[in-house]
């Protein structure tokens, strides 16, 4: 396939969605598109029957190369609602261990006929490679692409957000923790960003904020009291353990002293604000108990909306397919 | 651009529901939107208790791999069981009948209704499965090429118009 410069690899030639690599890049008027479809899908898990016909026969392979449970369940639910055949590929055990290489493993599985993939990988841009080399019929949605991109949880995040909030165009919204290894923190911040949000805040500590955030429009914090302060929704990062390890934190009880959202610095917050967290959760780590558990906290409503949001970017990804 | 007597046909096509019902606990269901409209008008005008329910069948049609995803999906939201109801479905325009079986096979996923009645504005023929109404406002005969188009204005009056189709 010859490569297009200049032209987003998300995109067909009528500027609509074929593949979801990245929110960066992406028309606000496709976001909205996918928040808005989502609508129909939640009402669909209401339901007796909480499939729709949509994508009958189309097969999904779940391309894991590094392990998630969570979003690779996720998403095998929404492609199941969808009617679609689902295949799982465990690639950590299998033949790329025995030293086939990513784009082979692409070429096998496009011969078993796959109509999309949706692709987890440790190295950065990986699912970017696949999309370039994939059939023109094919689609690829990135479930999180080394400290790149996880745009369908950047979605989802904006989901919840517009569900409890209605308008971004006066928020505050703080993202707080390790920014620097976050894939989450970077879709959330496009995402916020392409729907308008006013004022997008990152808050952690020196050692795990990267460089550039100014950049792309975000206030930078290093204290958390003063991060939080006013702040319409707050989403609270994962702090991964390996990070405790090296030189970059201390210890996780200091990070808690510093970092994690209690129920008091909570208070800091407006009063309605609202509470996220991508999960999986380190309770007394990054996060109170009494915070995840409590009023505030909408991080099992954003595991719901997850699907119905997955459920909106793979039809609509799969519905691309007639104009190459 | 040719116009009907919109709120006429409509006239003639509550009196005909109104005597097709008569003694039954109906729950009407508007496609999106046309029939949305007509149902809420019906609702109103035959006294139905129930709210109205709204279904719009763009998961469900069954040209989605020619044409794709409908951009502007709203949610189906149907506030009664189905299971066991009496249903009159409600659309504006019955052409194919593809959009009718669309309508049912989302109904069946809400539950098993006791029993599914179709009420259109019109009826302009061109059928391509067997699918007929029960009660019709009007039945017109029109080209292929024309497409008949229900519209409300803001004081809720109804018009039907008949448009040059546009480029699929």
């Amino acid at each position: 396939m010859k490569p297009e410069f200049g032209r987003n690899p998300q995109l067909n030639r009528s500027g609509e969605l074929h593949h979801l690599l990245s929110i960066e890049g992406l028309p606000r008027a496709i976001v909205e598109r996918i928040l808005a479809t989502a609508d129909g899908f939640i009402n669909v898990a209401e339901r007796e029957v909480k499939n729709v016909p949509l994508l009958r026969g189309r097969s999904v392979f779940n391309l894991f190369f590094e392990n998630s449970t969570r979003t690779r369940t996720t998403f095998e639910i929404a492609a199941r609602r969808l009617s679609a055949d689902v295949f799982n590929l465990d690639i950590t055990r299998s033949s790329t261990a025995k030293g086939e290489s990513l784009l082979d493993t692409i070429n096998n599985l496009t011969a078993m006929q796959a109509d999309m993939f949706v692709v987890r990988h440790a190295a950065g841009g990986a699912p970017y490679l696949i999309a370039r080399h994939v059939a023109p019929h094919v689609h690829v949605i990135n479930a999180g692409d080394g400290r790149h991109a996880h745009p369908t949880q950047g979605l989802l995040d904006m989901y919840t957000i517009r569900h409890y909030k209605r308008d971004f165009s006066r928020l505050t919204v703080a993202i707080v923790g390790d920014i620097l290894h976050s894939r989450v923190a970077r879709s959330d911040i496009h995402a916020l960003t392409t729907l308008g949000v006013p004022e997008v805040r990152a808050v952690g500590p020196l050692t795990l904020l990267p460089e550039g955030l100014e950049s792309m429009g975000v206030r930078v914090f290093t204290r958390l009291d003063e991060g939080i302060r006013g702040a319409d929704v707050i989403i609270m990062l994962r702090l991964q353990n390996e990070r405790m390890r090296g030189a970059l934190l201390p210890s996780a009880q200091e990070y808690f002293r510093n970092y994690g959202l209690t129920p008091e610095r909570l208070q800091l917050a407006k009063p309605d604000a609202i509470v996220m967290h991508p999960g999986p959760m380190n309770r007394g780590v990054e996060i109170d108990s009494r915070v995840a558990d409590g009023a505030q906290s909408v991080i099992l409503p954003q595991v719901t909306f997850g699907i119905a949001v997955r459920m909106a970017v793979l039809s609509i990804a799969a519905s691309s397919q007639r104009i190459q | 651009m040719l116009e009907l007597d919109a709120e006429a046909v409509y006239r003639s096509l509550a009196a005909r529901l109104r005597e097709e019902v008569v003694g039954r606990d109906i729950r009407l269901v508007g496609v999106h939107t046309g029939g949305v409209w007509l149902a809420q008008r019906l609702k109103r005008d035959l006294h139905v208790s129930h709210d109205v329910g709204i279904l719009d069948i763009s998961f469900y049609r069954d040209d989605f791999s020619r044409s794709g995803l409908n951009p502007s999906v709203r949610p189906s939201s149907i506030a009664f069981d189905v299971e066991g109801s009496d249903i009159v479905l409600v659309d504006d325009v019955l052409y194919t009948g593809r959009t009718v079986r669309a309508a049912m096979n989302e109904l069946f996923d809400y539950g098993r209704p006791a029993r599914i009645d179709l009420a259109v504005l019109i009826d302009r023929g061109g059928r391509e499965l067997p699918i007929a109404p029960t009660v019709v406002g009007r039945r017109i005969e029109v080209p292929d090429e024309i497409s008949v188009v229900l519209s409300r204005d803001d004081d809720g009056r109804l018009h039907l118009t008949l448009e040059q189709r546009r480029e699929a």
